[in-house]
């Protein structure tokens, strides 16, 4: 494994089981009485948001604290980066403080590896703008890896397994970092968008690209439904949330398309009524709340094996 | 001895117990774990990957065939645990899977292959602690090599071995190696 966790393309298919192995071994944990491990005790782990998160910072802090690890809390609001701090004194201010680990939230494509030229510890990335989400992407695949695969998944990767990212793609952090890791993983994976939500360079990806939703269905063993991220529409993508709802939105109709094995996944905050519909979110197809579950345990991993054993030679220095 | 000479070779010269050995020293350590748990009511074998865990499983098999008795047997990972984590490189997790009913007031007996410094087992301790209270802990190992760093002792051995600490003591068991001894081998030779 690398130092820093930026990019999903950052992870060799070894590096990636690695993490989801660990994880499944992390899961059990959940179900025993003490919910805590000692491993990384007297490590501190920052995490730095600049843009608002809820269940990713909570995500991160709970995997931190749940493997004895102090967490600061640092966000953008009413600290001094509303008073005009830059990235990188921020970043020495840390520094300073003895963090092991910052985990950075962004708003800004390439913050993460920025910082990771300014620290000694580990940096993972969060989300950084429209550029990647790499634990999102693990989550998912470890999502998938359990439901599709069952119990005895250790060391087996997503081959042959057909993935469905459906929407706002140019927006979507989640959608590169799934697409690099999932290919990575063996699956294949298809973009299903309308042209307008697809970066100009798509056709570099390691993916098939459509423009139709319907036709993908039926072949899908998963379908991923990204968030129209209403905050990151500064132009008119599409002609009218009502128009986008009814040719990419998932609803029960749609949902009947599938295989009979098929789940329906979507990295959350859901837009109930526009990409996806109440029924379809609360189906038992929908890997919803397990995501947010197995987002804890995936991190847990990453932050084991970023800072649980040795530092890392060029650090020690 | 020579470094030129084939693995295999040097390390069959110093094989310490053979397969039949292995199997003999198993059997008694069984028996010894009836005798002392009175009939091995409420006993769990929990062994520490990685070669634990078959020896967990053969001890549970042989008690089977000796009292008819269905001994439940686990596998217990320390490396969460562990003391020297930090001086080396993150590694991969071993599973632990605890029997139906857990390890409340039961008797556990922990199962490893080497007792050496003893650091392993005192992780396990610390491991088997956050997974609930087990009346009584016991240890048992195939191999006790001696140079203990830590005041815990085995209450079922299958072999005292005397060794100086530049040696290295492989066991190696069907269910993982293909083949079942036990090796000691000059530091140099390590595979």
């Amino acid at each position: 494994m690398k130092r820093h966790l930026i990019s999903a393309a950052d992870l060799s298919r070894g590096d990636a089981l690695l993490i989801l192995d660990t994880a499944e071994e992390l899961a059990s944990l959940a179900d025993r009485p003490i919910k805590k491990l000692p491993t990384l005790r007297g490590r501190t782990v920052v995490n730095l948001f600049f843009e608002d998160s809820t269940r990713t910072r909570i995500s991160f802090e709970a995997a931190a604290k749940r493997l004895s690890a102090d967490v600061i809390n640092f966000s953008a609001k009413g600290s001094s980066v509303a008073k005009g701090e830059s990235l990188k004194d921020t970043a020495l201010t840390l520094e300073a403080m003895g963090a092991d680990a910052v985990v950075i939230r962004h708003g800004a494509s390439g913050a993460a590896h920025r910082l990771a030229g300014w620290v000694r510890g580990s940096v993972v990335n969060a989300g950084d703008g429209t550029h990647e989400h790499p634990t999102q992407a693990l989550l998912d695949a470890f999502t998938i890896r359990r439901r599709l695969k069952g119990a005895a998944t250790r060391g087996a990767g997503l081959d042959g397994i057909r993935v469905t990212i459906v929407g706002d793609v140019l927006h979507s952090r989640v959608a590169r970092s799934n697409v690099l890791l999932l290919s990575t993983l063996g699956a294949e994976v298809t973009l299903a968008a309308p042209p307008t939500l697809l970066p100009l360079a798509v056709d570099t990806w390691p993916c098939a690209v459509s423009y139709d939703l319907d036709s993908e269905l039926p072949k899908s063993d998963v379908v991923m439904m990204l968030r129209v991220q209403q905050e990151r529409m500064n132009a008119a993508y599409f002609p009218s949330v009502r128009e986008y709802s009814r040719r990419y939105g998932l609803d029960t109709a749609r949902m009947a398309r599938l295989p009979e094995h098929a789940i329906v996944m979507h990295p959350g905050p859901m837009n109930r009524g526009v990409e996806i519909a109440a029924d379809v979110a609360d189906s038992a197809r929908s890997t919803i709340v397990e995501q947010v579950a197995n987002g804890v345990t995936t991190r847990m991993a990453v932050l084991y094996l970023l800072l649980g054993g040795t530092e890392f030679p060029e650090v020690a220095q | 001895m020579d470094a030129a000479e084939p693995l295999v070779a040097r390390r069959d010269g110093l094989a310490v117990l053979d397969a039949e050995e292995i199997r003999r020293a198993l059997t008694r350590i069984a028996h010894e774990i009836l005798e002392r748990t009175h009939g091995g009511d409420e006993v769990i074998l929990l062994g520490i990957p990685t070669r634990g865990v078959p020896l967990a499983r053969r001890l549970a098999d042989r008690i089977g065939e000796f009292e008819g008795l269905e001994v439940p047997c686990g596998s217990l990972d320390v490396t969460m645990h562990r003391d020297d984590l930090r001086l080396r490189p993150a590694r991969a997790l071993g599973r632990t899977e605890l029997p139906v009913g857990g390890v409340d007031g039961k008797t556990v007996v922990l199962v490893d292959d080497v007792l050496y410094s003893g650091r392993t087992v005192r992780a396990a301790l610390d491991a088997l602690t956050d997974l609930g209270r087990p009346r009584t802990v016991q240890l048992a190992v195939l191999v006790d090599r001696g140079h203990r760093e830590l005041p815990i002792r085995a209450d079922y051995v299958g072999k005292n071995l005397p060794t100086s600490q530049r040696e290295v003591v492989h066991v190696l068991l069907a269910e993982v190696d293909a083949q079942d001894a036990v090796m000691i081998s000059d530091e140099g030779s390590q595979p």
